[in-house]
């Protein structure tokens, strides 16, 4: 039974116009990157291993991490009840709360990360309001905590989503029927709710969390030197330094690194049930 | 399962009321239900049987009224400390646990010890046929057997009162007739309290001790399934269960009898009509046809149609005819030599004493179909 919209064998050439821009317009250069990583200044693997080598490129690499891994956290931690909110609420406060999360986004992020910039600085909101509740002020700007409050600002619609699609899903009388079985309200949610969302959280903290590890902007305008993040010192290396070989290591790096932490995400994330089962 | 046979609790339903903002969800209902009783709550949709049940079980908050189970108030009772089980029409499993994990579940929550947990889910599996199942995923499973892990689920943990919410409305026919049976066998086993709750009334009649029909938030009638039938005491009741031929018309008092006017004919049933306009029904299975030239009976009531749809039941013909006022009459008979041919000339007759007069509430066919007016 193929009709003229189900895709058949022929329906290939549909792809490829998008295929080939990727390849012209992500393979091409990368392909670059990755070749003069090994070949600029000389071939071998001497941009690897002075990457490895400077402690400071690994504190850069290893903040990095923990900065994209904080943000994950924050992520899930501020958009679980907030996507659990939206799947309880009416039609209209959800479209209220779909565009709270969607307007920011729908800003360029540059304009967002010099809104932190003001709120955050030495002498803006935030620091006026604690001062004038009588406490010391904080250093926020130019620090590791400025940059990971504009960075989940930034990211929390890409956790918001696949959270409110999944728990969209959950049929809500699966808790009734636990709670008919005997489990208290916070065992049903941890016992239930929670599992069979997990999926969600899954699939929104590996996007916040690659995002993350490649952000470049709000880490450059939010942190000084001592929040440097790998993306800004690769940028250093090439468009200051002209450092096309060490700046492509370490983008292959970051890449790696990224791809052997999917494998392991998605081994984790895989789950034998299928949503759906047993309700809509 | 000798050792988990035991005496169901009693529902007592006294005067609740639900509201939702201005709408009376439930009205002033108040049903007692006997231990091991198996209860039906039969009506259309939105006619409050589900909210009762919900009520019950302790998802929904009552307005006004007393809810004890057994000899227990539970008004205050949040729903896991009620220790009664539901069967979900969409039969709710839990979708990341196998069937043993289903079943484990509300004796994890008791803290049954394991090796006692594991006899009582083994035979709760036995008791519905499932036991070779006991290591699928619910998505493993056809409907049917979903249904019948979630009735093992609901019972697994001993509850002293089961509450079904429709559900075998989600199966196709043949499977839900099968299930019926099983329904009614596990239920002769347990000795459990079964309220069960469906808009269809052949499912209500074949498995009920006793059936409670609800219209509109109200209880209409309580009685078994031969006094709902047999003697309704509303039209609605009437109508919802089986099927009927109704007379409404102008009436007149004839000494001990109701006399209804239908187009230029009278037919008459015993009793005396109260306030309103009357109704008269009577069953399929009462009304014979005859062809017009046959010889009149003062005994019996009469009246004039054409035959408008004839349907082969196999068992029989259902013959449905168009009377003089434009209304519907409904005859079952046995197949006969000569069958009624459509669009012919035909009597309808029935014994006074078989037509039950009912004031008529404006109750609608849709409603037997269990649609929304």
């Amino acid at each position: 039974m193929r009709d003229f919209f189900s895709p058949g064998r022929n329906s290939f050439w549909l792809v490829l116009p998008a295929l080939l821009l990727l390849l012209v317009a992500l393979g091409y250069p990368l392909a670059q990157v990755v070749l003069r990583s090994f070949t600029d200044p000389e071939p071998g693997v001497g941009n690897y291993v002075w990457f490895f080598s400077r402690p400071v490129n690994l504190a850069v690499f290893q903040r990095t991490f923990v900065v994209a891994g904080w943000v994950t956290v924050l992520c899930v931690v501020l958009a679980y009840p907030y996507a659990w909110l939206m799947t309880s609420v009416g039609p209209n406060m959800r479209v209220l709360l779909v565009l709270c999360v969607l307007v920011p986004f729908w800003v360029s992020g540059v304009v967002r990360t010099l809104a932190w910039v003001i709120l955050l600085q030495d002498s803006g909101v935030i620091n006026r309001m604690i001062m004038a509740m009588g406490f010391e002020k904080i250093r926020l700007i130019r620090t590791q905590t400025g940059v990971i409050i504009g960075m989940t600002q930034v990211l929390l619609p890409f956790m918001v989503m696949p959270l409110y699609a999944v728990m969209r899903g959950i049929d809500l009388r699966l808790v009734q029927a636990a709670r008919s079985l005997g489990a208290r309200p916070m065992l049903a949610f941890l016992q239930i709710y929670l599992p069979l969302s997990l999926p969600g959280v899954f699939g929104g903290a590996i996007i916040v969390f690659i995002l993350g590890l490649g952000f470049y902007i709000t880490p450059a305008l939010l942190g000084g030197p001592r929040a440097t993040m790998l993306s800004t010192l690769a940028q250093q290396q090439v468009l200051q330094q002209l450092n096309w070989g060490q700046g492509g290591a370490m983008g292959v790096i970051l890449l790696v690194a990224t791809l052997v932490l999917l494998a392991f995400a998605g081994r984790f994330a895989r789950r034998r049930y299928q949503m759906g089962a047993g309700g809509k | 399962m000798a050792e988990t046979r035991h005496r169901g609790a009693a529902v007592d339903i006294r005067a609740v009321t639900k509201t939702y903002g201005s709408f009376t969800a439930l009205d002033d209902v108040s049903l007692r239900v006997e231990p091991g009783q198996f209860m039906t709550f039969l009506g259309p949709s939105g006619s409050g049987k589900t909210t009762t049940l919900n009520v019950i079980a302790g998802f929904t908050d009552l307005t006004r009224g007393e809810i004890l189970i057994g000899d227990r108030s539970v008004g205050g009772l949040p729903a896991h400390k009620r220790n009664v089980g539901v069967v979900f029409q969409h039969y709710a499993l839990f979708p990341h646990m196998t069937v043993t994990g289903n079943l484990a579940y509300p004796l994890k929550l008791r803290r049954v010890a394991a090796a006692e947990r594991d006899r009582r889910v083994a035979a709760a599996l036995d008791m519905v046929r499932l036991t070779d199942f006991a290591h699928r995923y619910p998505s493993e499973l056809s409907g049917g057997q979903q249904q019948r892990v979630a009735l093992a689920r609901a019972m697994v943990f001993d509850p002293p009162l089961l509450l079904m919410d429709e559900p075998l409305g989600a199966l196709d026919k043949k499977l839900r007739e099968w299930l019926q049976l099983e329904i009614k066998r596990i239920h002769r086993e347990l000795g459990t309290t079964f309220v069960y709750v469906t808009h269809d009334q052949e499912e209500a009649l074949a498995l009920s001790d006793r059936i409670a029909v609800f219209n509109k938030g109200r209880i209409e009638q309580v009685g078994s399934g031969s006094d709902l039938y047999d003697r309704p005491q509303t039209l609605f009741v009437g109508r919802f269960i089986g099927e009927s031929t109704v007379l409404t018309g102008a009436h007149e008092t004839r000494g001990q009898e109701t006399a209804i006017r239908v187009g230029d004919e009278w037919v008459a049933a015993p009793g005396l009509a109260g306030e309103g306009r009357q109704a008269l029904l009577v069953r399929p299975e009462k009304i014979t046809l005859v062809r017009e030239d046959a010889a009149a009976d003062p005994a019996l009531n009469q009246l004039s149609g054409r035959v408008g749809e004839a349907i082969y039941l196999g068992s029989g013909v259902k013959y449905e005819v168009t009377l003089a006022d434009g209304s519907r009459g409904v005859v079952r008979m046995a197949l006969t030599d000569r069958p009624f041919a459509l669009g012919e000339p035909v009597r309808m007759r029935w014994r006074k004493e078989d037509a039950r007069l009912l004031p008529d509430d404006g109750s609608s066919l849709a409603a037997q179909s269990g649609e929304e007016p």
